[in-house]
């Protein structure tokens, strides 16, 4: 396999340096919208400690998205405040089902979050992205091992969080029991386009970027299968095809937020 | 001519100067955070730090820091940039580094086996009777602790293996 070792060098193949371009906006937009919708539980928490935790774990993420930014303006994408903040929701290419609103009511106006949706997306999205880091581990672009080894030593915090709160639930009160399986089945008719790759995705397993979308769903509920007591025995299914450029009113609803406060401090450092 | 007085040397000493702002007297040479430093002859220098964390939002205090210290101590042409390449890991903080942290309170663990296992002394009385009360603590870096031989909270940088 032909191993790239810059952005450089990526762009003396447009094919390779698109294909590679295309995976870093899945990439950076997932985290981002992620931590969007973390950022918006900050003080709503149930407690303070899972307030510090959440905050802690959104605030890496953050971090990580920027950092992916960082590595599609090396790729001449354009600077990296702009891809996070100025692009519209068509071209966003984070999965759907991580932009779906943490619950009913707005932030700044009666605010009634799940708790139970923020801890089975949590845990769902950080075991796809540590089998995801995984992979990338050893992919055909370098900056991106690098990337991939670092974010994998940080985000081990991330994944032992929500799974520790998904173990206590699973043997808590009925209530708690039914409130994760109600999100359970929520996520699985919903984060298909979560575990796929878009249009490029042949090109992506041809340049050794991604592997076939089939292992990466396979891996993933290995690993969800040894924390969650149950894994529902259906498959998975989508709504939208976040990674086409389809999405919710709620991407909208977001972007329209985090742009307003972008807007206000246009130079800010982030 | 700075050439001569102005090298690589003299250039990590000017650095032991600058602190991580969220832990006073700790240097970011002792936490682990150089990863290069390098004086051209005609006296131009580069710095390439290593971020504990990806997302720790004080990065960018501590360029210009390090850029602040460098201007007063004659360099002119200064290049710092952050190296992500290579990951930030508990094992690199030096001894000084301990010994510095403790005296803030913060232990510093073992590294972590295969299945995440790590111990911690309080750093208080050393005992290894210690359990962790929240992973997460007030920055990206450290996690809160609690020692149950001398019954204080402490805090501990988080344990990374890379
Ligand atoms: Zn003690």
């Amino acid at each position: 396999m032909t191993i790239i070792h810059t952005a450089e060098e990526a762009a003396k193949n447009a094919e390779y340096k698109n294909v590679v371009t295309q995976l870093l906006y899945q990439l950076a937009d997932d985290d981002f919208i992620v931590a969007f919708r973390g950022s918006e539980w900050l003080g709503l928490a149930p407690h303070i400690e899972a307030d510090v935790a959440y905050s802690s774990i959104t605030q890496n993420t953050m971090g990580h998205a920027a950092y992916f930014y960082q590595l599609l303006e090396e790729l001449g994408q354009g600077p990296k405040n702009k891809l996070a903040h100025e692009r519209s929701a068509n071209e966003r290419r984070n999965a759907t089902y991580l932009e779906i609103k943490n619950g009913d009511g707005e932030y700044d106006q009666d605010p009634y979050y799940d708790w139970a949706l923020a801890v089975i997306r949590g845990f769902f999205y950080e075991t796809f992205k540590r089998v995801r880091l995984q992979m990338l581990k050893n992919c055909s672009y370098v900056p991106l091992t690098h990337a991939a080894n670092r974010m994998l030593a940080e985000q081990t915090y991330h994944l032992a969080y929500w799974k520790m709160w998904v173990n206590q639930l699973q043997s808590s009160s009925a209530t708690a029991k039914q409130k994760l399986d109600t999100r359970i089945q929520e996520a699985w008719n919903e984060c298909l386009d979560l575990l796929q790759l878009g249009d490029q995705q042949e090109k992506m397993i041809v340049y050794q970027l991604m592997p076939e979308e089939s292992l990466i769903e396979k891996q993933w509920i290995h690993e969800l299968s040894k924390t969650l007591v149950q894994v529902p025995d259906r498959p998975l299914q989508k709504v939208f095809s976040g990674r086409k450029g389809e999405h919710t009113k709620d991407l909208e609803q977001a972007i329209d937020t985090l742009s307003e406060v972008y807007r206000l401090e246009e130079h800010a450092v982030w | 001519m700075v050439g001569n007085r102005l090298n690589k040397e003299t250039a990590h000493q000017i650095l032991m100067a600058v602190d991580d702002p969220e832990l006073a007297g700790v240097s970011i040479v002792d936490l682990g955070m150089i990863d290069q430093v390098d004086v051209t002859s005609s006296g131009e220098i580069f710095v390439r730090l290593i971020p504990t964390f990806t997302g720790c939002p004080a990065l960018d205090f501590i360029e210009r820091q390090v850029v602040q210290v460098l201007k007063q101590q004659g360099f002119t042409r200064i290049d710092v940039a952050f190296s992500f390449d290579i990951p930030w890991s508990t094992t690199r903080i030096t001894k000084k580094g301990i010994a510095s942290l403790r005296q803030n309170g913060i232990a510093v663990p073992t590294t972590p086996d295969e299945d995440f296992n790590w111990e911690v002394n309080c750093p208080y009385c050393e005992s290894l009777f210690t359990s962790v009360d929240n992973l997460f603590g007030p920055t990206a870096c450290r996690s809160i602790l609690y020692c149950h031989h001398c019954k204080n909270p402490f805090e501990a940088m988080k344990p990374i293996h890379s």
